[in-house]
């Protein structure tokens, strides 16, 4: 278990030329996947854009068609079984037995990943204080709301000590305070060394992850730490008011400098390619109904990357 | 190391298993309630003794030795006298609309008949029913000596010397079948759901990323309904002696040993079932697959020696077939397990083929 120690620098997942049919259907495209160990990366992209298959065949629970898979320096799925005592799975549905209480299923899992009683006994008392499950101890697990569900599936699935967590969208019937709570567990699990895979749906975790990979349709769009994600969108972002913006909108996507125009609120928010040099006295040129309208420049957010992205994807496809 | 860690998943399954199943009242419920109630219906309603038969008497001679043959087949108990009609006529309508199922004609010159000795009327019999129409059938060569001394008493050809049941009571066949039967409906019921239930709930793709072993699964999920067979065949066998005098001649460690074979194989069936089906309501569909069969076919209700061969190529493949014969061998017979060895040995063949099947069948994979 400790080699494991001897290279820091190793990548804790490396998969390579990854695709996963299902009949006709490509679920997964010649994916290429570098996780390096101790950061926490997010999986980013709408419901069934291969995130879980992805996961599955990382995991060992799917057969990839082709491509090659090394975790934690193992051959997958080759080496599957010997990879679960060294992995956390935690599923997108919660998995855990509702007819056990809180207890019970950490007994149950630790049982059976063979913790000898003693060692059991330590770690669920430290699991059930730091995940705050204290209380709920000896209720059943059917009864909990989201977000004690998914601490009590983090708890489990952090019994074997896992040098790498897979968590399969595990906010996502979770409230906002929850939501944090958990981000905060994950970088304490990140900090003692865990290595993390997460998929969601939600811009703003993915903003808190070391790095990201957009995936979209069964491919990988882009990936690199969000920021550099930001900086290197190649384009500028607007936002403008007016009285009839649904009109402006549609008159602004004639151009095909325009990335894409979205609605927020009052204000209207417009992506334009950064070859445009002054986009804002740009846009009053082009549109000339906006000539009393506030225009300013804002910071880029991830869901302006992700709309780029996915934009850029599907021109080309039609290209 | 290996075999212990293989050992404590086993049992942390089956420790999971009974927490669930303490908790499930219905289930636990139903572990007492099927056999005592089925103990209870099957007991007293399967009769295999024909009793009772509803009739109607057409006696067109109104005759002294009219009513004499009358007040003789009534006192044979097999049929029951519900209505007189005049005219064969309206007997074979009666038996049409189904108040009656036979109707004696006694002709108008019953008297005469019965001077010359000759036969002296005619059983209109419906026939659909085969147990019913048998037994009207025995009445045809009923002695009459009982109303008339003409016919000189005959001795029977044969002697019937009648081993382990002389009452010939139906009870005494049909509970220790019972067993069989009850043993293959809810431990099939059981088990089939088993790993069903865990992946339409979820669980299951949780249990894969663990490193439980397919058998370690498989065995830990039966072992609990072991005991619960256990239980069920002491009730059925208990209230069998106490409430219908069901004699227990053979030993009990035979008893338990051979109730655990076949425990075996039908959770074994089971669990195959449990790998096949996608959904509890397919497995509980091909559980009545399973269980229509042995009921029909086992032995448990009609002679297995009097079916079709095919038929009893079919009924070899039941384990439910094989531990009716042990278990009738060792209940009523005072047999051995060693005696049946034959039949033994099938369950125990079943049972290891099945958990290699089902363990085989069972992917920790998705695809």
């Amino acid at each position: 278990m400790n080699s494991s120690d001897t290279h820091d620098h190793e990548l804790a997942i490396d998969a390579r030329g990854l695709s996963k049919m299902f009949g006709m259907l490509a679920a997964v495209s010649n994916l290429n996947l570098r996780v390096p160990k101790g950061q926490i990366y997010g999986f980013l992209g709408p419901n069934g854009c291969g995130k879980s298959t992805t996961i599955r065949m990382l995991t060992g629970l799917l057969t990839p068609t082709a491509g090659e898979i090394s975790v934690l320096g193992m051959s997958i799925p080759k080496q599957a079984e010997a990879l679960k005592l060294r992995i956390g799975y935690m599923t997108q549905k919660f998995s855990l037995y509702d007819d056990l209480t809180v207890k019970e299923n950490l007994e149950f899992i630790a049982q059976i990943y063979c913790l000898s009683p003693n060692e059991s006994k330590r770690k669920i008392e430290q699991l059930i204080s730091t995940y705050q499950l204290t209380k709920l101890a000896k209720q059943f697990a059917g009864t909990l709301s989201g977000g004690q569900k998914q601490r009590l599936s983090l708890a489990c699935a952090c019994l074997n000590d896992p040098e790498l967590l897979f968590l399969d969208e595990p906010t996502s019937a979770v409230d906002p305070q929850s939501r944090r709570n958990f981000w905060e567990q994950l970088f304490d699990l990140s900090e003692a060394g865990t290595s993390i895979l997460v998929t969601t749906h939600y811009m703003d975790e993915a903003e808190r992850c070391h790095s990201l990979a957009i995936m979209d349709q069964g491919f990988i769009l882009a990936d690199d730490s969000p920021k550099a994600l930001m900086e290197n969108m190649g384009v500028n972002v607007l936002e403008l008011t007016h009285p009839n913006l649904r009109q402006v909108k549609d008159e602004l996507l004639e151009f095909s400098e325009v990335r894409s125009a979205a609605q927020i609120g009052a204000r209207l928010r417009v992506l334009i390619d950064d070859k445009v040099n002054q986009p804002d006295i740009w846009l009053k040129q082009a549109l000339p109904t906006l000539e009393q309208s506030e225009i300013h420049l804002t910071p880029p957010n991830l869901e302006d990357v992700f709309v780029t992205v996915t934009e850029q994807s599907s021109a080309l496809e039609i290209g | 190391m290996s075999m212990i860690n293989s050992f404590r998943r086993t049992m942390a399954i089956t420790k999971k298993e009974i927490r669930q199943l303490k908790r499930d009242r219905i289930t636990f419920a139903m572990v007492v309630m099927i056999p005592l109630i089925q103990l209870l219906l099957f007991g007293y309603a399967i009769n295999t003794d024909v009793r009772d038969v509803p009739v109607a008497i057409v006696d067109q001679s109104d005759s002294a030795a009219g009513r004499w043959i009358v007040e003789a087949i009534k006192v044979t108990q097999v049929v029951s006298v519900e209505a007189y009609y005049k005219t064969s006529g309206e007997a074979e309508a009666a038996i049409t609309r189904g108040e009656i199922r036979a109707a004696l004609i006694l002709p108008p010159n019953l008297t005469e008949k019965l001077a010359n000795k000759e036969t002296l009327g005619q059983w209109l019999v419906d026939g659909s029913d085969t147990m019913i129409a048998g037994a009207i059938m025995q009445l045809r060569n009923m002695p009459l000596d009982q109303i008339t001394s003409i016919a000189a008493k005959q001795a029977p050809t044969f002697e019937v010397a009648l081993f382990y049941n002389p009452e010939r009571r139906s009870a005494v066949n049909i509970i220790p079948g019972l067993i069989a039967v009850i043993l293959t409906m809810t431990m099939i019921l059981f088990t089939s759901a088993a790993i069903v239930r865990e992946r339409e709930k979820g669980n299951l793709e949780l249990l894969i990323t663990t490193p439980i072993k397919p058998l370690e699964l498989m065995l830990g999920k039966i072992l609990p309904y072991i005991f619960v067979g256990l239980i069920q065949m002491a009730i059925i066998l208990g209230l069998g002696h106490l409430i219908f005098d069901v004699p227990i001649n053979g030993d009990i460690a035979q008893l338990l040993l051979g109730t655990l074979l076949f425990i075996a194989a039908s959770l074994t069936l089971g669990l195959i079932i449990s790998t096949i089906a996608k959904t509890q309501l397919q497995a509980m569909q091909m559980t009545i697959f399973i269980i229509l069969p042995t009921i029909l076919l086992s032995g448990f209700m009609f002679p297995f020696e009097a079916m079709p061969k095919p038929a009893q190529w079919l009924a070899e493949l039941l384990p439910a077939t094989h531990f009716m014969r042990i278990i009738r061998a060792v209940v009523l017979r005072g047999g051995e397990i060693s005696d049946m060895s034959f039949d033994a040995l099938w369950l125990v063949g079943f049972t290891i083929i099945g958990i290699i099947i089902a363990s085989l069948r069972f992917n920790k994979r998705l695809d």
